[in-house]
């Protein structure tokens, strides 16, 4: 593993998974991920999966009811500034007088879509890049790998802060910043699978048949690379929630008066003799976070093969 | 496994007599290839930094000169001139990387200063958390994870497991913020700020580390104060790195425990404590401190978060001044020295690597 893992762990927070994925390309085959899949544990008997799994959906739930269950108006200001939590506003109020908990609530509006929204732009970014390169190899596999290389050269939050700097200080920006830096590793895990999958027997008798290469590619090879990509899609969500609210505590991110949780960690940051500012919107982004990495290391557990050895002996 | 097993039977027989000397040839093949792809990575980091840039709206002439000298056409031109700003983009780009390479990184805007001197003062500040930290990460991560590997499925190992998903699950600006409140406002048992008290004097530079330079120096009272300035900002920023080592030193060492040898160990009668330290830990160290090397450059990244909080005079804390201010030469070169810290600290880890284990240089 070690070239792999070295070369692609600059993604930082994706080092693991990059791991992984060099795992994935010395020769754990979609079969040997469904075989691994029957030996162990399946993900959702597992306790801290089935925890992670209910705290996304309650957020699920707060974000698409946030009208009703808020308390009062995010964006609604208030005479009583800068309050401690009370029977009136049970997380306190800001220092414009809003209310911290409905703020909180709307914020969920904000940051689950827009996670799930850039996972799935690096996954399909990297998903069309990883398999023509890896499909047709030569020049166009030289220019896009190397291309990876370069992002994964920079740390994240570095590039990320540079992509939205240049484009200016706005959510979208800050999306499209979080896209660029990740779709390195979509593209590395891809360009394996697809080229341990295009000599195989039955790609090589399709061609033979007559096939297309974009046949052969979206009917032959696309069902066994689609399994591992949605796996580490779903372990990223985490991460991007990180990334994006921590752009947003940087001021690059969602701009005032936007409730984004990352942004309320900020104005904490401001007044941070007054804790529940900063505090509770923080705790709302390690739930969704640590839920989605419970989610994913019970995933990763019952899919790696490598740990489901250990675990059988 | 088996296509490495494969592939080590096959080398082995294709490697005839002169075996040593074939294998250091192959040593300075790996090292050379290994060389020039990231001598060619950092120049694709310059030619991206330097593309971002020219998204940005705005006059660098007039950014950089002030109000006195925009005024006076010649100094105008002369600036233009010194930076290629006169010539079309591709001549612009090789006219920065040939101030570049002769040390040259431009104006900041915000200082007034070379980039260069602004970067060789704050880059040993974050050198200096980015070191405590990962040192704090590997004795605490390591260790608790080897605990985890050989409890596993018992209770310290769910615990555990919780312990490190959390860390890695954790905003690092809100477990500083929350430290902060609570480790210095609140009990004041921790400095809030700063790399030094603010009537201590930071001792004579040699290598910009405080901690370093005071123990160099003999000065004790302020090493000692340097590394009570450290501890509160190099822990929230090893949270993060003690989840990640956690997490790779238990799957690295439950995956060496699968190992047949470790089971001849056992059956020979030695001890678990032995078998552990001596035949589980030491190969499963390899793989993590090649882990420590990447993680060392996550560091720098959260390095940004963390000293705009604990106003750490450091590379992140000008970074982010940077973007915010849009000062384009002070980004490009946070970016170059980042990104070279990076490529360099893989090359390290590949070259450790490609020495430890044959099998890698040889594929």
């Amino acid at each position: 593993m070690g070239v792999d893992l070295a070369l692609e762990g600059p993604a930082g927070a994706s080092g693991l998974l990059a791991g992984d994925a060099a795992g994935d390309q010395r020769g754990n085959l979609p079969g040997d991920l469904q075989a691994a899949k029957k030996r162990s544990s399946l993900p959702w008997r597992q306790p801290l999966a089935i925890v992670g799994m209910v705290v996304v959906l309650a957020w699920i739930v707060v974000a698409i009811f946030a009208p009703l269950i808020a308390p009062s108006d995010p964006l609604a200001q208030d005479f009583v500034q800068l309050k401690a939590p009370s029977a009136e506003h049970w997380l306190g109020t800001d220092e414009l007088g809003r209310d911290v908990l409905s703020r909180i609530i709307y914020g969920a509006r904000v940051s689950l879509p827009l996670a799930v929204l850039l996972v799935l732009g690096a996954m399909i970014f990297g998903t069309i890049l990883g398999s023509l390169a890896g499909f047709f190899g030569g020049w166009v596999d030289a220019v896009g790998m190397r291309l990876a290389d370069i992002v994964f050269a920079f740390p994240g939050i570095i590039l990320a802060m540079a992509v939205a700097a240049a484009l200016g200080p706005e959510l979208l920006n800050a999306v499209l910043a979080v896209i660029v830096v990740s779709w390195p590793a979509y593209a590395r895990l891809v360009r394996g699978l697809v080229l341990s999958a295009r000599g195989s027997q039955y790609v090589i008798a399709s061609r033979l048949l007559g096939a297309s290469p974009l046949r052969a590619l979206v009917v032959d090879i696309r069902p066994n690379v689609l399994g591992p990509i949605l796996v580490m899609a779903s372990l990223d969500v985490g991460n991007a929630v990180l990334l994006l609210s921590g752009l947003s505590f940087l001021g690059l991110g969602a701009q005032p008066p936007t409730a984004e949780w990352g942004a309320m960690v900020a104005a904490g940051a401001q007044n941070f003799d007054k804790w529940w500012i900063g505090l509770f919107p923080g705790l709302a982004i390690l739930t969704v976070v640590l839920a989605f990495n419970f989610i994913g290391d019970s995933l990763r557990d019952a899919l790696d093969p490598r740990t489901a050895k250990a675990l059988r002996d | 496994m088996s296509s490495a097993e494969k592939r080590t039977t096959t080398t082995t027989a294709a490697v005839p007599v002169s075996r040593k000397r074939a294998r250091h040839g192959d040593l300075w093949k790996f090292l050379g290839k290994r060389l020039g792809i990231g001598v060619l990575l950092v120049f694709g980091v310059m030619l991206v930094s330097f593309l971002l840039t020219q998204r940005v709206p705005g006059d660098p002439a007039a950014a950089n000169l002030g109000q006195q000298a925009i005024e006076d056409p010649a100094a105008v031109a002369a600036f233009r001139a010194k930076y290629g700003l006169d010539k079309p983009l591709p001549v612009q780009f090789l006219t920065y990387v040939w101030n570049v390479l002769h040390g040259d990184l431009g104006l900041s805007q915000q200082s007034h200063r070379p980039v260069s001197t602004d970067l060789a003062e704050y880059v040993p500040a974050t050198f200096e958390l980015a070191i405590f930290a990962i040192v704090l990460s590997l004795l605490i991560g390591v260790t608790f994870g080897v605990l985890a590997a050989v409890t596993r499925d018992r209770w310290p190992d769910q615990v555990l497991r919780v312990v490190s998903l959390g860390g890695v699950s954790m905003p690092t600006f809100w477990i500083a913020l929350m430290a902060f409140y609570l480790l210095f406002f609140k009990w004041g048992i921790l400095p809030g700020g700063g790399r030094l008290d603010p009537t201590q004097t930071p001792p004579d530079h040699i290598t910009g580390m405080y901690t370093v330079d005071a123990l160099l120096h003999g000065q004790w009272s302020l090493f000692g104060s340097a590394l009570y300035h450290l501890v509160l900002p190099g822990l929230v920023l090893a949270t993060y790195t003690i989840g990640l080592l956690l997490r790779f030193t238990r799957a690295s060492v439950l995956e060496i425990l699968g190992n047949d040898y470790v089971r001849a160990a056992r059956a020979k009668g030695l001890p678990e404590r032995v078998v552990v330290m001596r035949h589980v830990l030491r190969p499963a160290l390899v793989s993590i401190i090649t882990v420590a090397g990447v993680a060392f450059g996550s560091l720098l990244s959260g390095a940004v978060l963390v000293e705009s909080i604990f106003s750490w005079p450091g590379l992140g804390a000008y970074a982010y001044l940077s973007a915010i201010n849009l000062d384009l030469p002070a980004i490009m070169g946070v970016s170059l020295v980042v990104a070279v810290v990076y490529i360099g600290l893989n090359l390290l880890v590949d070259v450790l690597y490609g020495v430890i284990d044959p099998r890698i240089r040889l594929s």
